[in-house]
C-alpha cells in the first residue's frame, strides 16, 4: 500500500515537472532533430508495449486467453472509428463473452 | 476571413470547443476510475492520480503495470517516460502563452495533449484565442476529468472479480485507442510493431513492468541509428 503511494507521488512530480520543464526550456532543444524524433516517437513506442504487454503477459509468463480476443474486438472497434468508451467496451464484452463460453 | 469575425464569435466558439473536450475526456475518466480501482487501487489512489498527475496516458500505464502484476515503481518509471510528450507541448506552447511566476507553476499542470491541440488550433485565428483555448480546455478537462474518475473509481470498487466482466482486456484496448491517433506515418507504425515486438519477446527475461521500459529504447535506437546513417 505504502510502495502504490509512493509510486503514485513520483509518477506524479516526474509529470508535473515534465509540463513545467517543457514551458522553461530555451527554444533551441527543439531544433535537436534527435531529440525531435524520440520525443515523437516515444508515445508510440510506450503505448504499442503497453498495448502488447497487457494481451499478452502473466506475470512474467506468455499466455493467450480471452484478452486476445477482446482486443481483437476493439481493434475492430477503432477500424471502424468507434469513440474511445465504445472500445474499451467492446473489449470488456467480447472477453467475457468468451470466458462465459469456454 | 477568419480574422475578420468579432472576438465575442470567436471566443463563444472556443469555449464550446474546450467544453465538448472536456466532456469527451470526463468520459473516458469514467473508464480510468473503473480500472484504477478493480486493478486494486483505494478510491482516494485513484483520484490522487487524476488530480496530480493529470495526463491519462501516464495514468493508465501506472494502473496497467500494477493490475498486470508489476512492482509499482517500474509502473511510475513507464508512467513518467510517457508524460515526456508534455514536455515537447509545453516548448510548442511556450511562446504562446508567456506565462510567468505563479501563472506558469499552475499552468504547466494544464499542459496536455487535447489543451495543446486548442491552444494551438486557437493560435492560427490569433494569439488571444490560443491563449484562451489553452486555459478553457486545460480547466474544463481538469474539472470533468476528476470528476469522472471519482464516479467509476466508486463504481470500479463495487465490481467483484475485475475478470469476469473482462476488464483485463480494457486496459491494452485502451492504450490502442491511445495509440491509434497515433499511427499516421511507416515509421511511427515501424515503431508500434518493434515496440511491441521487443516488449513481449523480453517477457519471460525480466520482472513484470519492466518490458515496457526495455521498448522504450526502440525509439532511441531508431534516432541514433539514422543519425549514424545520415553521417
Amino acid at each position: 500500500m505504502t510502495g502504490t503511494w509512493a509510486a503514485i507521488l513520483v509518477t506524479a512530480a516526474g509529470c508535473y515537472l515534465l509540463k513545467l520543464a517543457g514551458l522553461s526550456v530555451p527554444q533551441r532543444l527543439l531544433d535537436n532533430p534527435v531529440v525531435l524524433r524520440v520525443s515523437a516517437m516515444l508515445p508510440v513506442a510506450l503505448l504499442a508495449a503497453l498495448a502488447a504487454v497487457q494481451t499478452f503477459a502473466d506475470g512474467t509468463r506468455l499466455v493467450v486467453d480471452a484478452r486476445l480476443a477482446g482486443v481483437a474486438a476493439a481493434v475492430a472497434a477503432l477500424v471502424l472509428r468507434a469513440p474511445f468508451l465504445v472500445v474499451v467496451a467492446v473489449a470488456a464484452l467480447a472477453a467475457a463473452l468468451v470466458r462465459v463460453a469456454v | 476571413m477568419t480574422e475578420a469575425q468579432p472576438w465575442p464569435a470567436v471566443r463563444a466558439s472556443v469555449v464550446r470547443t474546450a467544453l465538448s473536450v472536456g466532456v469527451a475526456t470526463g468520459a473516458y475518466a469514467l473508464s480510468f476510475g473503473a480500472l484504477g480501482t478493480a486493478a486494486g487501487l483505494s478510491v482516494v489512489q485513484t483520484c490522487a492520480l487524476s488530480v496530480l498527475v493529470f495526463t491519462g496516458g501516464s495514468q493508465f500505464a501506472l494502473v496497467g503495470v500494477i493490475g498486470g502484476g508489476g512492482s509499482a515503481m517500474s509502473g511510475a518509471a513507464s508512467a513518467v517516460l510517457l508524460g515526456s510528450r508534455n514536455a515537447l507541448y509545453g516548448a510548442r506552447l511556450a511562446p504562446l502563452l508567456r506565462l510567468r511566476g505563479v501563472r506558469r507553476v499552475l499552468g504547466a499542470q494544464l499542459v496536455l495533449d487535447e489543451s495543446t491541440a486548442v491552444g494551438l488550433a486557437g493560435e492560427d485565428q490569433s494569439e488571444r484565442a490560443g491563449r484562451l483555448g489553452f486555459w478553457a480546455t486545460g480547466l474544463s478537462i481538469f474539472v470533468l476529468w476528476n470528476l469522472g474518475t471519482l464516479v467509476g473509481a466508486l463504481a470500479g470498487a463495487v465490481i467483484g472479480d475485475p475478470r469476469e466482466l473482462g476488464l483485463d482486456a480494457a486496459v491494452p484496448a485502451a492504450f490502442l485507442a491511445l495509440l491509434a491517433p497515433r499511427l499516421r506515418s511507416r515509421p511511427a507504425w515501424l515503431t508500434a510493431v518493434a515496440a511491441a515486438v521487443v516488449a513481449v519477446a523480453v517477457v519471460p527475461l525480466v520482472p513484470a513492468g519492466v518490458p515496457v521500459l526495455v521498448a522504450a529504447l526502440v525509439p532511441v535506437a531508431a534516432a541514433v541509428g539514422r543519425r549514424r546513417a545520415a553521417a
